[in-house]
């Protein structure tokens, strides 16, 4: 059969390359251009990972608008989704606090460092020194007048708000210390903030004629206006960029900028540019947060629970394998090869998505399992079926794969709707544990499809090739 | 063996399991675990004393009335541990138990409550996205079917067989929460989830055969078909679902605790995955084709009563 030979190249070809991505250390690839490592991502419930806990940066005196608090709830778990952390769990604690949890995380440090930049952009005016000295300035901390609105001091606290341009240097002592953060500030002149990120409604990274890369931003119709009346009357001076109070950019102004659009020039490279624009996009909190622990926390599920689980799952695999193996005879001892082929394809393509792999993920694999031994078991049955009605085994097992693909092909076409649906209404509503669920559930039933079809009809022509039916129909359980 | 004679008699084992159910559900309702509806957030520090496991606290605090609490390690000493409201009193209770059974002395870090980690708009949104699957399982199978005769029927009919599972498993859920304190967790609405994959794909095998049968045996009665068709497939289904169910009961009776709820759960839908569709699904095939509702309320001559 040089059809069934053919096939074997292509399975052993896909086998090793999923071994090769399976295996415990695997290597990854970097070759040109591709850098990948290959590793198992697991979610909070089974591995645990970093817990911080941020909380508002107000006094506590302030009362916090929770609708303002939800909008940095959100903001939070944008900046963290999108710095490419999966099924991170973002939740309120109380009313002025965030519990953010980073599965798979064990540096409590790292995990900081990617919360802590709380993206709060100001622009301030730099009119009141000179150039030389705002190049200093570059990459210091300096303080700025800007307070968010949910901090307005309460009317016991004094405190005195510049309001025109031209007052914006104070002593540092005359501003309130309600409406500086807790980052540790350098001590110097007080900056105006001009406006904040909160106005930006657009950012991109473009290149421009020269070749390095700029941050784009477009304004809402507020901003532009602030803008154009500060920049027609600043022209020639500098406009500081402000990241957490650290100045990142000092560009000057050429011209008044009246559509509200603008480039950040700054001489990024192309990760700093992105990474800039990330954090403009997400990073307009309404509530400056701080951070106040980060520490490695433990699986939601508990660890000696999931050792135990883990331990009956094996079992509970073993006995599978043992049933099809005492049932179905050779085709069942088969069988469990395809199952074992199935299982290594499955977990590298978890491995090379990645797909972040919790409980639910778990329960969607497991189902499919169930659908790749059904699959298994329903071409069986056939194969039994068409050799009792006398035919000869390698016409019985042509005709039982034929009679059983409608069963197999619609079964599975009807869960693969259901899981395109669940993961579209994953995805649209952040519920993750379903969208967890539904691509684990995909790819499983996928790949049962190609394992059940391809993998054990190959294997079992294989088989039929070197041994004689006639000797051995005992084991195939006729 | 004759499963579609008997037809009345499996409906009414399901509608046995379901209407308690239904009636618990209504009456008793689900209560919800904390990450639908938040609750209490406790961080403690073990000063002296070995930190215990988390099943152990778990178990512990079953024992004084908050079940389904979630606990997890927290740097080298500590546990974070996430369970229904409590007040202060409660609290102290509850660590002053902890102290005396595990031997330690505890710092409460940090007491305070929490928010929902999982919106409850989400369980109700997940119904939707499982109405909108449903109607996309109707469309394919009508399309996979257009070759027998009233094809939709196949496709209203699996869908039924999944309606029942999501019934059973939600009623059951709603006795057994009453009386051995569980809540409806995220993890419930997955189990729901697969629940819902199995049974479609489950009822449509048997329905394939059916399909296949109708052509070969062109001058038997339906009824006859039918029922051939469920016999044929009987070894599969029952050979599947021993696969499946092997696998759930190790995991329920070795595996750990915090996914043991899931495990039942999962149990109590492939089970009625299987007997749905053997037991109602086709069987509401020939209900429908003799169109049997219009005895439903007369004389009792011709209705085959099991």
């Amino acid at each position: 059969m040089s059809r069934t030979y053919r096939l074997l190249i292509p399975i052993a070809v896909i086998l090793l390359l999923a071994i090769f991505i399976d295996l415990p250390n695997s290597p990854g690839i970097h070759i040109i251009g591709i850098n990948r490592d290959f590793t198992t991502r697991l979610g909070l419930d089974l591995v645990g990972g970093v817990q911080a806990l941020l909380e508002a940066d107000v006094p506590a005196t302030t009362t916090i608008n929770p609708s303002d608090m939800s909008i940095a709830e959100k903001i939070v778990e944008n900046r963290v989704n999108a710095l490419g952390v999966s099924e991170a769990v973002v939740q309120p604690a109380g009313s002025r606090r965030i519990v953010v949890e980073l599965p798979g995380e064990t540096d409590p440090a790292k995990a900081l460092a990617v919360i802590k930049q709380t993206g709060l952009l100001e622009f301030i005016d730099m009119s009141t020194i000179s150039n030389q000295q705002a190049i200093t300035l570059v990459h210091t901390k300096i303080n700025t007048d800007w307070a968010p609105a949910v901090s307005q001091p309460s009317e016991n606290t004094p405190s005195v708000l510049p309001t025109t341009p031209d007052s914006s240097i104070s002593p540092s002592g005359t501003t309130t210390s309600t409406i500086t953060t807790t980052v540790p500030v350098q001590t110097g002149p007080t900056f105006h903030t001009v406006m904040t990120g909160a106005d930006i409604t657009n950012v991109g990274v473009q290149t421009n004629t020269g070749g390095g890369y700029v941050v784009a931003f477009e304004l809402n119709a507020e901003g532009a206006q602030i803008f154009k009346d500060f920049t027609s009357s600043h022209v020639g001076q500098i406009l500081g960029i402000v990241l957490d109070k650290e100045v990142i950019s000092i560009p000057s102004i050429d011209t008044a900028i009246t559509q509200g659009k603008g480039v950040i020039q700054g001489k990024f490279t192309s990760d700093e540019a992105n990474a800039l624009a990330l954090q403009l996009k997400y990073g307009s909190l309404p509530i400056p947060l701080k951070v106040i622990t980060s520490e490695t926390v433990g699986p939601t599920l508990g660890q000696d629970s999931l050792r135990k689980s883990l331990l009956a799952g094996l079992i509970g695999g073993s006995v599978v394998i043992l049933f099809m193996a005492l049932y179905y005879r050779l085709p069942g001892v088969v069988a469990d090869l395809a199952l074992l082929c199935y299982a290594l394809i499955t977990y590298a393509l978890f491995r090379l998505i990645p797909v972040t792999l919790t409980l639910p993920g778990i329960a969607g694999f497991v189902l499919s399992v169930g659908v790749a031994v059904d699959a298994n078991v329903l071409i069986f049955e056939r194969i039994k079926e068409e050799l009792h009605a006398g035919r000869s085994l390698r016409q019985a097992i042509d005709l039982g794969w034929n009679r059983a693909w409608p069963s197999i092909r619609d079964s599975n076409f009807s869960t693969l709707i259901t899981c395109l649906i669940l993961f579209w209404f994953g995805n649209t509503f952040g519920a993750s544990i379903v969208k967890g669920f539904s691509l684990t559930l995909a790819i499983g039933v996928i790949v049962s499809m190609f394992t059940a079809i391809v993998v054990t009809r190959t294997f079992l022509h294989l088989v039929l090739d070197n041994i004689n039916f006639t000797q051995h129909a005992r084991w195939f359980g006729v | 063996m004759d499963i579609v004679k008997r037809r009345y008699l499996y409906f009414g084992i399901s509608l046995l399991v379901i209407i308690p159910g239904m009636i618990a559900l209504l009456v008793w309702g689900l209560p919800l675990a904390i990450d639908f509806k938040g609750g209490s957030l406790l961080d403690i520090r073990f000063n002296t004393g070995a930190v215990p496991q988390p099943s152990q606290v778990t178990a512990l605090y079953a024992q004084n009335g908050f079940s389904d609490s979630i606990v997890q390690t927290s740097g080298t000493n500590g546990l974070i541990i996430r369970s229904l409201d409590m007040t202060d009193a409660q609290r102290n209770q509850l660590v002053a138990a902890m102290e005396s059974s595990f031997g330690v002395t505890i710092t409460v870090q940090r007491f305070e409550s929490v928010g929902p980690s999982v919106g409850q708009e989400v369980a109700q949104r997940a119904a939707g996205a499982v109405g909108l699957a449903a109607l996309g399982i109707l469309i394919y199978i009508t399309y996979a079917f257009r070759g027998v005769s009233n094809a939709y029927r196949y496709g209203v009919s699996a869908i039924i067989a999944m309606l029942h599972d999501v019934a059973v498993v939600v009623g059951v859920e709603a006795i057994v929460a009453h009386f051995f304190k569980w809540e409806v967790d995220s993890l419930f609405l997955t189990a729901l989830l697969t629940v819902i994959g199995f049974s479609v794909h489950d009822t449509i095998v048997v329905f394939d055969r059916i399909r296949e049968n109708l052509n070969i045996y062109r001058r038997l009665p339906y009824e006859t078909v039918v029922n051939h068709s469920i016999v044929q497939t009987l070894v599969r289904s029952i050979n599947t679902q021993l696969t499946v169910m092997l696998t759930l009961l190790t995991l329920a009776l070795f595996g750990g605790i915090t996914i043991r709820h899931f495990v039942v759960t999962l149990l109590v839908g492939v089970f009625s995955g299987t007997y749905s569709s053997i037991f109602n699904a086709s069987p509401i095939l020939v209900v429908w084709e003799n169109r049997e509702w219009r005895t439903w309320f007369r004389r009792k001559e011709s209705q085959p009563v099991g």
